[in-house]
């Protein structure tokens, strides 16, 4: 990657743009457009024309239990990720802790999210990059045993949501305040055997990843995640960076703020005084290693991870260490579970301001809402992983252009796909976001 | 899934669509993990941006479309996929009755734009959020927000040996019947939407103890109107009963009139 990487003056002048009118492999719609002079990178926008769909608008009026299935509605692949930040920030405006077996059974639904959404991505949008192939499709053809233990180990997560959740897209049996109806150990016991053997295959996936042609990219990021006292964080816990942020959930709009940007139906966040960061496992794990289940980070060591890891190519075995951590946390859950005596808390409205933050497959989703003492929503704020990670996304490729110039036209704009995979981008959830051009400027 | 006749020339051509939508629906067919490499063996994915860089052009044998019309954009662009489309279906709550963002279609869009972007002149969009079918003509629809991933392979199925597609327009209720739920509204008094919402998903909510909340849109015909008195005598009053009809399938039409006859 390093030889060619200074290309001699006039040879990579020819590239005038590169452009991805539709990027493939992405939820939603988008594109990017890379405008280039003499070889040198002058502008980089990753378009978002996913057309905008008001969540924030029409959540006002609506009553409180019903944020939890309307803004799962934001996202077909991480629904989870929506009910639970709604759940706690109405959980947050009521005053109302969920603990014990309940609070498992959240862990465990989410473990279901992380393993489908996190195979999804690395299996069947992100590696076919690595490996050259436009679809996992055409690469099952030669990789017939990958494809399908990847499917088997997707499914092994899917039935986790469906069993606790009642279908896979959009359960339907999470409210606030707990559950509609929790399940008995019989109805949670035919998931163990298979999630013995997803463990087995969690960790081939790593082995898998960790094999792959990487390129070399590392960026002085600030990650942004959660942070628990004792866990590798879903729902709960401080958000910190690397570079000294450490807040509760609560004080997010004194810390983030977000812009408008005219070639993008979603907004663009950044930390107040600082600039742009970086959400998702990358970020996640980098700050939360020690946090990782023991087979987790020998996974994690023997394929070739540190603690932190700043190459956002290598997110895709982030992501199987990840998808690995949630089989052997679900697992850990089932092994232990009991069912509660009730499966919801009683809940009283009362009017207030409240702050939800989870972990999305994609990185942290942030919620706010203001209810009056009716329960009625007034104001409705969703920030998603997508939206967070745009300024970064561009900036990667600021940086990723020039260096890779050699490669010529089509591979480069390949690449630049790939950049922007790396961070498995949703724009269904960023217009609550993408098509790539590159494009030469006459000198 | 019928076995494959021939390699390559002779297999149908399928495309995937996606206009203003969750992706959940196109991702029911990613969520196949056990039909996924059959299907792809038995047709050409052709078209499907979601899950591949190769775009192959049409025309398409069947084109799957996810999503309603919002954008002036997205107005013409259906009429694009219709005419390259030998059928056209359309999959979801979104194409079938406009979806979750149809509930503009209720109020000013102004004022929608202006909450959530502080800068409105940048957004592009439609006063109302419409399905497919008020824009070009639709061969068969999938309802539900999702889909049910089976009743998507029935289709592909049934698209692929020229037979109909064995979806039923009941209601919720004979699915609950068939599945030995006791009935939620009748039992425990729970307020259920089940009589009034087609079949399809296989009557989840019942069966985790909750009301159905009609994401599968109208059935044929529907009481809506008696349902709602058995809902006003479990003491839902007006302004609840608005939004329990305003939800995925609010611009459905018997659901959008029932809303608007609670509405003060």
């Amino acid at each position: 990657m390093k030889s060619k990487s200074r290309a001699p003056r006039g040879g990579a002048a020819k590239l005038k743009a590169i452009k991805v009118g539709f990027l493939a492999r992405v939820e939603g719609e988008g594109g990017l457009h890379v405008k280039l002079r003499d070889g040198k990178v002058t502008d980089v926008k990753v378009n978002i024309f996913e057309p905008p769909r008001f969540f924030e608008a029409f959540l006002r009026g609506r009553r409180f239990t019903e944020a939890p299935d309307i803004t799962a509605r934001i996202c077909g692949i991480c629904p989870i990720a929506y009910q639970m930040s709604s759940i706690h920030a109405m959980e947050d405006i009521l005053g109302v802790k969920v603990t014990g077996q309940l609070r498992e059974l959240r862990r465990l639904i989410y473990c279901g999210e992380w393993i489908e959404s996190h195979v999804l991505h690395l299996a069947m949008l992100h590696a076919p990059d690595f490996l050259g192939y436009e679809d996992a499709i055409r690469m099952a053809k030669d990789h017939p045993d990958l494809v399908k233990l990847a499917l088997r180990l997707k499914k092994a997560g899917n039935e986790i949501v469906r069993i606790l959740g009642g279908r896979e897209i959009h359960p339907v049996n999470v409210r606030v305040g707990g559950f509609y109806r929790v399940p008995s150990k019989a109805e949670l016991q035919p998931l163990e055997e298979e999630l013995k053997w997803a463990r087995d295959a969690a960790q081939q996936v790593v082995q898998f990843t960790a094999s792959l042609p990487m390129p070399e990219f590392e960026q002085d990021y600030e990650f942004v995640a959660l942070r628990h006292p004792d866990e590798y964080p879903f729902n709960e816990g401080r958000l910190v960076s690397n570079k000294g942020l450490d807040i509760a959930v609560r004080e997010f709009d004194e810390h983030f703020e977000e812009e408008h940007v005219a070639h993008s139906n979603a907004l663009h966040s950044r930390i107040k005084r600082r600039g742009n960061y970086f959400v998702g496992p990358n970020a996640r794990y980098s700050l939360n290693f020690d946090r990782l289940s023991p087979i987790a980070q020998e996974a994690a060591k023997a394929a070739g991870l540190g603690p932190v890891c700043r190459n956002p190519f290598q997110s895709i075995v982030v992501r199987a260490v990840e998808t690995l951590y949630a089989v052997d946390e679900a697992l850990r859950i089932i092994g232990q579970y009991e069912p509660p005596d009730r499966p919801c808390v009683d809940l009283e409205p009362r009017t207030g301001t409240g702050y939800g933050c989870s972990e999305a497959p994609r990185g942290i989703l942030v919620h706010r809402y203001r209810i009056d003492n009716q329960g009625v929503i007034l104001d409705a704020k969703i920030i998603p992983p997508t939206s967070q990670n745009l300024r970064t996304m561009e900036q990667d490729l600021w940086h990723f252009v020039p260096q890779n110039i050699h490669l010529g036209p089509e591979k480069l704009t390949w690449q630049c796909e790939q950049a922007l995979r790396n961070y498995d981008p949703c724009i269904s959830c960023a217009t609550h976001f993408l098509k790539l051009t590159i494009e030469e400027e006459s000198s | 899934m019928a076995p494959t006749k021939a390699k390559t020339a002779s297999k149908p051509r399928l495309a995937v669509w996606k206009f203003a939508s969750c992706d959940g629906c196109q991702l029911s067919l990613l969520d196949c993990e056990d039909e996924l490499l059959a299907v792809a063996g038995a047709i050409e994915i052709a078209n499907f941006p979601e899950a591949s860089r190769a775009v192959a052009k049409g025309p398409y044998d069947v084109s799957l479309v996810e999503g309603s019309i919002t954008t002036p954009h997205d107005a013409e662009r259906i009429q694009m996929v219709r005419k390259q489309s030998r059928y056209l279906v359309t999959i979801g709550a979104c194409a079938t009755a406009g979806g979750i963002q149809a509930l503009r279609n209720f109020a000013d869009v102004k004022e929608f734009t202006s909450i959530v972007y502080a800068t409105p002149q940048y957004i592009q969009t439609l006063k109302k959020s419409t399905p497919i079918t008020d824009h070009v003509f639709v061969d068969f629809e999938l309802r539900g927000c999702p889909i049910n991933k089976h009743q998507l392979v029935e289709l592909v199925s049934a698209l692929l040996n020229s037979r109909k597609p064995n979806v039923p327009t009941y209601s919720a209720c004979i699915e609950c019947k068939r599945r030995g739920t006791v009935c939620v509204m009748v039992a425990q008094g729970t307020p259920c939407l089940g009589p009034v919402t087609q079949a399809g998903c296989g009557a989840i909510c019942p069966s985790y103890h909750r009301g159905c909340y009609g994401c599968y849109g109208p059935k044929e015909s529907p009481n809506t109107a008696a349902l709602s008195v058995g809902w006003s005598r479990l003491g839902v009053r007006g302004d609840d009963l608005v939004r329990v009809y305003r939800t995925y399938n609010a611009y459905a039409d018997a659901f959008r009139r029932e809303s608007e006859a609670h509405e003060k």
